[in-house]
């Protein structure tokens, strides 16, 4: 081991193999790209590379309404009609909290669907794996098992708390509208809370005068994460 | 220690749910020396396709070699450490190469270059140090395409360690007319809050379902039946939900079989064959593949599960496979995986594919209940509110023959109790 010099200093570097006197400091060193040829991991391994592109995911127009003060691209869909889904959206949202199942199954057409995909590269809510994939008569179900008396599972206190934002409507047909939102839930269960968040795409129709659904889809953002427990109802 | 103190023939000491040692000699002793369950061989069907997962405590991944093997190393770079695969699946490419310096790999783990070899002039690293390679799994196997490690050099051949429980993959694979399946890619992971073997024990405890599932099962025989009486006929799935408010007496006359090392069945057959077109139509195509004796062999085995002790619950009629990877005691994650028939029409996927989603599902009507009891269960053990868990029921009455015990009744504790003999093997046997 080399002893420390008298004047405290550290001792000089022993010169480079290449030739160049020991004492070289960081800033004299410079790192250039080597112009095009294959540097770092590439270098080592070309054909290190990961093989899957993502797939491009389009960022969806939002249509804005026709009258008011605001311009552009339309469906067609009136700020009055605008203004009437988020409040329709709101009471969805309140009626999930309040555990108002009925109500929430009532919001759904007779052929209505809930339909959580796992993926959001699914488009079908048939014929693949689904978080949830109910028609009414299976949304019955889901009500009349947290609702009978030996739901062992619902004994512990729990509750939700929705909040729905950035609404647009994306396409307009007479009398139907698909709809984009996101959102946000927070439950408690015993000590515990959870958070999920995504997007909603509701299908309404209006019939006899209401809004209902046709389907709503839901996107959830960690639906792939591991669930510590597991989702009871709808979200 | 001594684990034989907490095992009696009947009853068990609530410790070995909670207690961290013990835990910690079962990862050692069982999780980290069986064969595990790494994934299906269609999960990697590129050159350089990994699939990453656990073994005991170990990070594992598999990955297919440019041969067409598939090899399962340790996730960790020989040179400072770092993980080499950094997702739950993806593609290496041509080799593995650690992002911190650039040490790179084959495929099958082999030391391959570092960036500035001459670094390393005159020192131990270079291609004739095995230490400089990654570290495989030291033993790699597969049966009709599920793919098996283990961390143990000596022990029983995979074929040894499943013995009957093979009939699991068998009654899958069997159900294709071309005898193969493939995985459907998507997974779905719960955490249990609770030990491992509640699980394992809850999986072919015919008494529990009236029970903890009552209330999906009456909920979905009022709507079967609301249907039926409207159109004559309910989907088969609102039976699989149904059926688990079944009368005690008939999951009393199901059986479980039991056999060494603690894996078992429940025999119960789950009436897949109703006599419609697609149902035809795959039987049809069975029989042209196996003719018609080995079909009705194929399709009238009477299982319900099969388990492979200490972590794989298959249903395999229906091509579901649940996966175990203990975490701590009180804490273990479930992998939920569904598989095709290759070749099979395709409502018959879509058959299964609704109790997939409904049973097996993250939104599970069924599971939410079973999660609820084995939560309160483990911490129920974690009191000193009693010392000793009892596996009473019918304890004596049930039938051996060459060390495998048939139950006499389908609700015995028979399950239970053996996957306990075989637990004081792994674990006494090492002490």
């Amino acid at each position: 081991m080399a002893s420390t010099p008298s004047n405290g200093n550290p001792p000089a570097p022993p010169a480079h193999p290449d030739g160049t006197p020991g004492a070289r400091l960081a800033q004299d060193i410079v790192i250039e790209n080597a112009g095009g040829d294959a540097v770092g991991a590439q270098a080592i391994a070309p054909d290190h590379a990961a093989r899957a592109a993502p797939s491009p995911r389009p960022v969806p127009e939002v249509a804005r309404p026709t009258s008011g003060p605001t311009s552009g691209p339309t469906t067609g869909a009136t700020l009055d009609t605008l203004r009437e889904i988020e409040q329709f959206l709101y009471r969805q949202s309140e009626l999930l909290d309040g555990k108002l199942w009925q109500d929430y199954i009532d919001l759904f057409t007779d052929d209505g669907v809930y339909w959580m995909p796992v993926t959001p590269e699914q488009t079908e809510w048939e014929g693949s794996p689904s978080i949830f994939a109910e028609d009414k008569h299976m949304m019955e179900v889901r009500m009349g098992r947290v609702t009978h008396p030996t739901a062992w599972s619902q004994a512990p206190m729990w509750v939700t708390s929705h909040v729905v934002g950035n609404v647009a409507i994306e396409a307009e047909a007479p009398g139907e509208w698909r709809v984009r939102s996101r959102f946000h839930l927070m439950e408690l269960r015993r000590d515990t809370v959870r958070h999920f968040g995504g997007t909603y795409r509701h299908t309404l129709v209006r019939q006899a005068g209401q809004l209902k659904i046709k389907l709503q889809r839901v996107d959830m953002f960690n639906a792939q994460a591991p669930y510590d427990y597991v989702l009871q109802v709808w979200v | 220690m001594n684990v034989r103190q907490l095992v009696e023939p009947d009853r068990v000491h609530r410790t070995v749910y909670t207690d961290q040692q013990i835990f910690d000699r079962e990862v050692t002793q069982i999780f980290e020396r069986v064969w595990v369950y790494c994934g299906h061989q269609s999960q990697v069907p590129q050159p350089g396709d990994y699939h990453a997962f656990t073994i005991g405590r170990q990070p594992m991944f598999m990955v297919r070699g440019k041969d067409g093997q598939i090899h399962v190393l340790h996730n960790r770079c020989p040179h400072r450490g770092v993980q080499l695969v950094g997702n739950q699946k993806g593609n290496v490419g041509g080799a593995l190469v650690c992002s911190y310096h650039a040490w790179s790999f084959q495929l099958d783990g082999k030391f391959r270059s570092t960036p500035l070899p001459h670094g390393y002039d005159g020192t131990r690293v270079g291609p004739d140090n095995p230490d400089c390679s990654v570290k495989r799994a030291a033993r790699v196997d597969s049966y009709r395409g599920f793919v098996f490690a283990s961390l143990s050099p000596t022990g029983p051949s995979l074929l040894e360690f499943l013995g009957e429980a093979k009939v699991a993959f068998d009654d899958m694979c069997d159900r294709s007319p071309v005898g193969e399946v493939e995985v459907v890619p998507i997974c779905h992971r719960v955490i249990q809050q609770s030990n491992w073997k509640f699980f394992m024990e809850n999986q072919l405890d015919a008494l529990h379902p009236s029970v903890t599932h009552q209330s999906t099962g009456v909920a979905a025989g009022r709507i079967e039946k609301q249907i039926k009486e409207q159109t004559g006929k309910a989907p088969l799935y609102y039976h699989y939900l149904s059926a688990f408010a079944s009368k005690f007496e008939q999951w009393d006359a199901v059986q479980t079989i039991n056999f060494p090392r603690g894996h078992g069945i429940l025999k119960a057959y789950m009436g897949l064959r109703p006599q419609d077109p697609d149902t035809r139509a795959h039987e049809a195509m069975l029989v042209e593949a196996y003719g018609p004796d080995r079909t009705e062999e194929y399709l009238s085995r009477g299982i319900h599960h099969v388990l492979v002790y200490p972590y794989l619950s298959v249903q395999s009629p229906l091509q579901q496979l649940r996966c175990l990877r203990p975490i701590s005691p009180g804490k273990t994650l479930s992998e939920i995986w569904h598989f095709r028939l290759k070749g099979a029409p395709e409502a018959i996927y879509r058959r299964s594919l609704w109790y997939y989603n409904l049973v097996n599902s993250p939104a599970t009507m069924v599971n939410a209940d079973d999660l609820e009891n084995w939560t309160k269960g483990q911490w129920g053990l974690e009191s000193e509110g009693g010392d000793w868990v009892s596996f009473h029921r019918d304890h004596g009455g049930d039938s051996e023959q060459d060390g495998v015990i048939y139950s006499n009744h389908g609700t015995s504790e028979a399950v239970m109790r053996n996957q306990f003999r075989a637990w004081v093997q792994y674990m006494a046997d090492t002490l």
